[in-house]
C-alpha cells in the first residue's frame, strides 16, 4: 500500500518525474562521452545557460495568467545594446550600474508591452509579436548595425561573467544572480498576494474579477516582471559573451517557452511551479550543452528544440486528461 | 398596438454619411490612395506599368500566403509557421534538384512537402483541442526551420535559374502582365468567392464567431480547421515556388518574418483576431497597402529593420484602434450619465 503511494505521488508529480528522466538523461549522455559529469562541464553548462534559465522565470508568470511574451528576446537585445553603448561612450563604468540601466531599459520596455495588452486589450500573440519587430528594428537602429566589441567594455565588466565574487568563490557570479531570482520567485509565487493573483488571474479570470483583483493592473505587471528580467538577462548575456550584438537574443523566447512547458507550465495558465520551470530549463540547457558532447551536429539543435516543445506540450495535454478521468473515478462518475 | 407598429428593424444598414466614413473599409482605401500618392511623390517613374509590376511581384509571395491566412483569422486561430514553411518546402526542393532530381518531381514534392507541414499543424490541433493554436505553431515553426537547417546546414542551395521554364514562374509576362501577377489575382478571385458566396465559407465565419453553437448546428468544425491549416500549407508551397524563382537560390534563413507580415495584412484588412468578422476584399487591399508601403520607404532608402518595425507598429495601432475607440465611448457614455444625473 505504501509503496504503491509512493509510485503514485511519482506520476503524479511533475517535478519528480521531470527530475527522473533528467537524470536518466545526464546518464545517458555520461554513457556516451564521459566527459560530461566532470565539474568544468557541469560548471560551464550553469554559467553559459544561466541567461536562458533566468528568463525562463519571467516566461513563467506570463504564461501563468495565460498569456504569452514573444518579445522578450527582442527586449534582451534592446536592453544589453543600449546599457553596452552607454558604457561604451563611458556614461558610466561600473558593472552595477550597467546591470540596473539594462534592467530599468527591460522595464520600460515590458510596460509598454503590458500597457498594449492590459489598457488597450491586444492579444498578447499580436501585441509581443509587434513589439519583438519594434525592438528588434530599435536595436539596429540605436547601434547603427555594428557590435560593441570586448575592447569596448571596462575590464570589471568584462571579467564579471567569469569570476565569482558575489559568493566569495562558491559559484559563478551569473549562476548566483539566477539562483537569487529563483528563490525570490519562489517565495513570491507561493507566499505573497501578488503570487498568488497570478495564480487566480491565469486560472478563472472571471471568478478573480469578481473576488476583487484587479486584472489589468496584475496583466501589466506581470509583462513588466517578464521585461524587466528580460533586461537583466540582456547584462548577463553581454557580459557573458563580452560583446553586444545586435542579433543577440533571437529564438531566446523560444528556449524559453519550451523550458517552462517541459516543467509542466500550463498554457492556458493557473498551473506551473518554479521548481518544475528550473528543472525545465535545466533539462533544456543539458540537451542543448550535450548536442555537441555526442556528436550530434549543432544544426540540429533548432529542429531539436521544436520537437521538444511540441512533444512536451502534446504529454502535458495527455496527462491533465488522464488526471481528470482518475478524478471523475474517483468520484465514481 | 402603437409600439409595434413604431418597432424598428435593427439590423437596417446605416446608411447615414458618418457611418459610411468611419466604416474600416472607407479608411482602408483613403490609406491605400495615400500610400500610392507618397510613392508618386517619391519616383516619378512609379506609374509606369512596368515599374508598378515590378512593384507588386515584390510581395505576390507573402500576400499569396494572407489568403487562407485570412480563413484562419475568420475562425479566430492563427498560423505562425507559414515562414518556415515556406523554408522548408523551398529547401527540400533546391536541395533535391542539386543532387540531380528532375525539377518537376522537386516542385511536386515542395508541394507536398509544404501541404504536409500544414496537415501536420491541422492534425495536432485537432487532436488536441486543448492546445492553442499559437503555441504549437509556434513549435512547428522552431521544427520546421529546423529541419531546414538541417538539410541545407548553413550553406545555399542554387542553379534553380539554370531552368528556364522556372524561371518564367516569376518572370515571365504575358504582354505587359506578369504570369504570377495572374496567378495572384485569381487566387485572390478564388479564395474571395469561397469565404463569401459558399457553405464553406459561411461555416467558418460561424465557427469563428462562436465554435461551440456553431458545432451544436451541425457546423463541421473539426473538418474545416483541419482544411484550413491544410490550405495555409499548399499556398505556403506556392509562396515557396515563387520565392525560389525568383531568387534562383535557398538558404535556410529565407522567409523569416513572413507570418508576422501575412498577419499584418490580414488584420489591416479588418479581419479581427477574435475571429467571426472582416471580409475578403479589405484582406486584398490590404496587401497592396502594405506591399506597396514597403516598396516606397524602399525607394527611399529605408532600411529593411525599419521597415519591420513599421509594419509591427501599423501591426499593434490597427489592432489596438478599435478597442481604444470603445474605451474612449464607453467613457463618454458613462460621463453622459453623469451630465443627466
Amino acid at each position: 500500500m505504501n509503496k504503491k503511494g509512493i509510485l503514485k505521488k511519482i506520476r503524479n508529480s511533475r517535478e519528480i518525474s521531470l527530475f527522473i528522466v533528467l537524470v536518466i538523461l545526464c546518464l545517458f549522455i555520461q554513457s556516451r562521452n564521459n566527459t560530461f559529469f566532470t565539474g568544468k562541464t557541469i560548471a560551464d553548462l550553469f554559467k553559459n545557460y544561466a541567461t536562458t534559465i533566468t528568463m525562463a522565470l519571467g516566461m513563467m508568470s506570463v504564461l501563468l495568467i495565460g498569456g504569452i511574451d514573444i518579445s522578450v528576446g527582442a527586449t534582451l537585445g534592446f536592453a544589453g545594446m543600449a546599457s553596452s553603448l552607454f558604457m561604451r561612450d563611458g556614461v558610466y563604468s561600473s558593472t552595477f550600474v550597467m546591470f540596473l540601466v539594462s534592467t530599468v531599459i527591460g522595464v520600460l520596455c515590458g510596460m509598454i508591452v503590458g500597457l498594449i495588452i492590459a489598457k488597450a486589450k491586444v492579444q498578447p500573440i499580436i501585441a509581443t509579436l509587434g513589439m519583438s519587430n519594434i525592438y528588434r528594428g530599435a536595436t539596429y537602429i540605436i547601434s547603427d548595425g555594428a557590435w560593441v566589441s570586448a575592447y569596448q567594455f571596462q575590464s570589471g565588466f568584462k571579467s564579471f561573467a567569469q569570476s565569482n565574487f558575489l559568493t566569495g568563490g562558491l559559484l559563478n557570479n551569473l549562476v548566483f544572480i539566477a539562483l537569487v531570482l529563483y528563490i525570490i520567485f519562489f517565495f513570491v509565487m507561493k507566499w505573497t498576494t501578488f503570487g498568488r493573483r497570478i495564480y487566480a488571474v491565469g486560472s478563472n479570470p472571471e471568478a478573480a474579477e469578481v473576488s476583487g483583483i484587479n486584472i489589468s493592473g496584475v496583466k501589466f505587471w506581470v509583462y513588466t516582471m517578464a521585461g524587466a528580467i528580460a533586461g537583466l538577462t540582456g547584462a548577463m548575456y553581454t557580459s557573458l559573451y563580452a560583446s553586444a550584438m545586435n542579433d543577440m537574443g533571437t529564438g531566446m523566447e523560444m528556449d524559453a517557452i519550451a523550458s517552462c512547458v517541459l516543467g509542466g507550465v500550463s498554457l492556458s495558465g493557473g498551473q506551473g511551479s518554479v521548481i518544475g520551470v528550473f528543472l525545465g530549463a535545466v533539462t533544456m540547457s543539458v540537451i542543448c550543452k550535450a548536442l555537441p558532447l555526442i556528436g550530434i551536429s549543432q544544426f540540429w539543435k533548432q529542429a531539436i528544440k521544436g520537437a521538444i516543445i511540441l512533444i512536451a506540450i502534446i504529454i502535458n495535454v495527455l496527462v491533465q486528461r488522464g488526471m481528470n478521468r482518475n478524478a471523475l473515478k474517483a468520484r465514481e462518475i | 398596438m402603437e409600439d409595434t407598429v413604431k418597432r424598428e428593424i435593427s439590423a437596417k444598414r446605416d446608411k447615414s454619411f458618418k457611418s459610411i466614413f468611419f466604416r474600416w473599409e472607407t479608411l482602408l482605401v483613403l490609406m491605400f490612395v495615400a500610400v500610392n500618392i507618397m510613392n508618386i511623390c517619391i519616383s516619378k517613374n512609379y506609374l509606369n506599368g512596368n515599374n508598378l509590376f515590378t512593384a507588386i511581384c515584390t510581395f505576390i509571395p507573402k500576400g499569396l500566403i494572407a489568403f487562407p491566412m485570412a480563413y484562419l483569422l475568420v475562425l479566430g486561430e492563427i498560423d505562425l509557421s507559414v515562414g518556415s514553411t515556406v523554408a522548408l518546402s523551398a529547401t527540400t526542393m533546391a536541395v533535391l534538384f542539386n543532387r540531380g532530381v528532375p525539377l518537376e518531381t522537386c516542385v511536386a514534392l515542395c508541394l507536398i512537402v509544404a501541404t504536409a507541414c500544414g496537415m501536420l499543424n491541422g492534425l495536432i490541433l485537432i487532436s488536441f483541442p486543448e492546445l492553442f493554436p499559437m503555441i504549437v505553431t509556434l513549435g512547428t515553426q522552431t521544427l520546421y526551420r529546423g529541419i531546414a537547417e538541417m538539410i541545407l546546414e548553413d550553406e545555399s542551395a542554387g542553379k534553380l535559374h539554370l531552368v528556364q521554364w522556372f524561371y518564367d514562374i516569376y518572370y515571365k509576362k504575358l504582354g505587359p502582365i506578369p504570369i504570377c501577377f495572374i496567378v495572384f489575382c485569381v487566387m485572390a478571385v478564388i479564395f474571395g468567392l469561397v469565404l463569401h458566396k459558399t457553405v464553406f465559407g459561411r461555416q467558418l465565419y460561424a465557427a469563428g464567431s462562436n465554435r461551440e453553437a456553431a458545432r451544436y448546428s451541425g457546423v463541421p468544425v473539426k473538418r474545416n480547421r483541419f482544411i484550413c491549416y491544410t490550405l495555409v500549407g499548399l499556398v505556403s508551397g506556392i509562396s515557396a515556388l515563387f520565392y525560389a524563382s525568383w531568387m534562383g537560390s535557398i538558404r535556410s534563413d529565407i522567409a523569416a518574418g513572413y507570418e508576422l507580415e501575412a498577419v499584418s495584412m490580414v488584420v489591416l484588412g479588418g479581419i479581427s483576431t477574435a475571429g467571426g468578422t472582416g471580409n475578403f476584399p479589405g484582406t486584398v487591399i490590404a496587401i497592396f497597402t502594405i506591399g506597396l508601403l514597403k516598396y516606397g520607404l524602399g525607394l527611399i532608402n529605408v532600411n529593411s529593420q525599419t521597415i519591420l518595425m513599421i509594419i509591427g507598429a501599423i501591426l499593434i495601432l490597427v489592432v489596438m484602434a478599435p478597442n481604444i475607440k470603445n474605451m474612449i465611448k464607453a467613457r463618454m457614455a458613462v460621463k453622459a450619465q453623469k451630465a443627466e444625473q
